[in-house]
């Protein structure tokens, strides 16, 4: 007997957010095959940015129809298109978009933040020549969008499966773009290196942790293991060593302690719009795919595994703001100030209640903003050489080159500031209502004491903004008269940037009320 | 034959990997022992899919494949970046980012 094929039923327009940022990437590939050099540009941006945007346009067409009927599971249960699944598509691309405009920007001499042929050995005749005729690495665009694709299914994945292969796609584009910077390239590629020695050596221990799953349940369906967990009995090893494996693979993702080492490293050497984008996306898919896991198939297992993801949650925050107060690169300062933050966000993860779920996509929404901007800014910040009519090089990034920096460039630097108030909680801003509900939902779950910890470390936190912000405003630069810092003058789209993120993060502090009901309408995950 | 020897024999190999990965200085070799790792998950994930009766377990070990070669891909154009600028693949001898 021969068995019947079956064709898969597949709901195209629940997918349509997915398919539009991938199919722009797969035509962006596309036209670096056939269109001439001179149209690469143009045509890469309006397909990235079009893509994008028609992304956002159809996560808003679906969310009516998400919120009456809570989502439905398609491709045969590979994707969960739920309420948080949805509304982190919808983040991750109105992100994405922002972090492409800044990735996009250029200065007024043509250079873009990347190297001009990445192919090149560095100090190369042949890098000189690339650099000089001016040529581009267009193709970090469609690259982009491969990896926004990929964060964009890893929050829905509804297999282990689906899970391992969103995340290979949304981490392997990015391993590439890390080692593509214009200036600094050895930072960069060793920032690659090390990004993709540590994320390959992650995704294996997540495997590993996928494949005892699948041995205890008998399926790599999220909705089965759940079932598993409450009717399987004496294979509890299997369970508990697979759930802490994958769990490790997604905790490196988000760079939560002690899986943290990569990211000051890659955050400080990859080219800086892309560290901003790396910083902002990665953590919001990652955080999407760990809250489905332990909402979904954790509550059975909450005195086995959710006492280590407490601990990692108390040390990360611990850890990153002590690391943070003793950095002297603004970006390494940024990096252990986003693992901090990761804490932050587990915080809300563990509090296992239903606030809990909201709380942690609206800090991932205010977190992401205020991260672009920040690091848009950063990429704005030059280094002059000496003399006069000294060019404009590399990213200004130790702190002391910053110094006075808000007298010459007070809007820029107020934008900062405002960024790095969201980051430390002050009122007013974001970050401080992403906090409150992060911390209200976790004393909601019982765990007052994690969040005595994680308003201490808030407390200390504020001491390295403020400390950035003295800088800026209050201290004049040491040495000679001519300042040796300066805002490099570009396209425009980085202000454009900049200025979404700061009016949405002022916005969101002022009046999050429509966004906080708008996420809490979609806060609950099916099966 | 007792299929619970393959999944020791896949426990055994991925710890070989991991301290392949922890204890060698060659980038190439610590991606090997990256590519161990894999492939020790590909084992017991065919092993249970043999242990339940299911097809799944066969499958998700072709995915795992095309990942594995992608990802050897984007490893090896990175190694072979590193090695050209610096004449060596070892990884301690990138060492510029630290505090």
């Amino acid at each position: 007997m021969t068995a019947q094929f079956v064709a898969p039923e597949i709901a195209w327009a629940q997918l349509l957010p997915v398919i539009l940022v991938l199919g722009a990437g797969v035509v962006g590939v596309l036209v670096e095959a056939f269109a001439p050099q001179r149209l690469r540009r143009p045509l890469q941006l309006v397909l990235a940015l079009g893509g994008t945007a028609a992304a956002i346009v159809a996560v808003a067409a679906l969310w009516p129809q998400t919120v009456a009927d809570g989502g439905t599971v398609v491709l045969g249960g590979s994707m969960v298109l739920d309420g948080p699944a949805l509304a982190l598509q919808g983040v991750v691309a109105a992100l994405g978009l922002v972090g492409l405009l800044v990735i996009a920007d250029r200065t007024e001499t043509g250079e873009d933040a990347f190297a001009p042929s990445a192919a090149a050995v560095p100090g190369s005749d042949y890098e000189e020549v690339a650099r000089r005729r001016g040529l581009a690495q267009t193709e970090i665009f469609p690259l982009v969008l491969f990896s926004l694709g990929g964060m964009m299914i890893f929050p829905a994945a509804g297999d282990l499966l689906t899970l391992f292969v969103a995340l290979e796609v949304l981490s392997l584009p990015l391993y590439l773009l890390a080692g593509m910077a214009r200036r600094r390239r050895l930072l960069s590629q060793e920032a690659s290196l090390k990004y993709f020695m540590l994320g390959a050596f992650a995704s294996a221990f997540f495997l590993f942790g996928a494949a005892l799953l699948y041995g205890f349940a008998g399926s790599v369906r999220l909705s089965d293991i759940t079932v598993a967990v409450g009717s399987v009995t004496g294979l509890d090893p299997l369970l508990i060593a697979g759930s802490v494996l994958v769990l490790v693979g997604l905790l490196f993702k988000v760079g939560a302690v002690p899986f943290h080492a990569w990211t000051p490293d890659v955050y400080q050497g990859s080219p800086t719009p892309i560290t901003g984008f790396m910083a902002a996306c990665t953590k919001i898919a990652a955080f999407g795919a760990m809250l489905r896991l332990v909402y979904v198939v954790m509550p059975g297992l909450e005195w086995d595994v959710m006492p280590v993801l407490w601990g990692v949650a108390a040390l990360t925050m611990v850890v990153g703001t002590v690391a943070a107060i003793v950095q002297t690169d603004v970006k390494r300062m940024l990096g252990y100030s986003s693992v901090a933050h990761a804490g932050f966000i587990l915080v809300g993860v563990v509090a296992l209640t239903q606030s809990g779920i909201t709380s942690v996509l609206f800090y991932l929404l205010v977190y992401g903003l205020a991260t672009i901007g920040a690091f848009a800014v950063v990429a704005l910040v030059r280094e002059v050489n000496a003399g006069p009519g000294g060019a404009v090089v590399a990213e200004a990034t130790h702190l002391s080159q910053w110094a006075g920096l808000g007298r010459r460039h007070p809007v820029l630097a107020g934008s900062f500031v405002l960024f790095l108030l969201s980051f430390a909680g002050i009122p007013l801003t974001a970050g401080f209502i992403g906090k409150f509900t992060v911390f209200s939902a976790a004393v909601e779950g019982g765990l007052w004491w994690l969040v005595v910890v994680g308003v201490l470390a808030s407390a200390a936190a504020v001491f390295f903004y403020v400390r950035l912000v003295v800088l800026m405003f209050f201290t004049e630069p040491a040495g000679p008269d001519a300042p040796t810092t300066t805002v490099v003058r570009t396209d425009g789209l980085s202000q454009v940037a900049i200025g979404v993120a700061a009016v949405a993060t002022v916005a969101l502090g002022v009046v999050p009320g429509p966004v906080l009901d708008a996420l809490g309408d979609v806060a609950v995950f099916i099966p | 034959m007792n299929l619970s020897n393959y999944l020791v024999l896949s426990a055994v190999l991925f710890t070989i990997g991991t301290s392949v990965v922890l204890l060698r200085r060659n980038a190439i070799i610590v991606f090997m022992g990256i590519e161990l790792m894999l492939n020790a998950s590909n084992l017991a994930f065919v092993t249970f899919a043999r242990m339940h009766g299911d097809l799944t377990g066969q499958v998700v070990a072709f995915f795992v494949m095309v990942v594995a070669a992608a990802e050897v891909v984007i490893g090896l154009a990175i190694i072979v970046a590193i090695y050209r600028t610096r004449r060596s693949a070892s990884v301690d001898d990138a060492n510029l980012l630290k505090s």
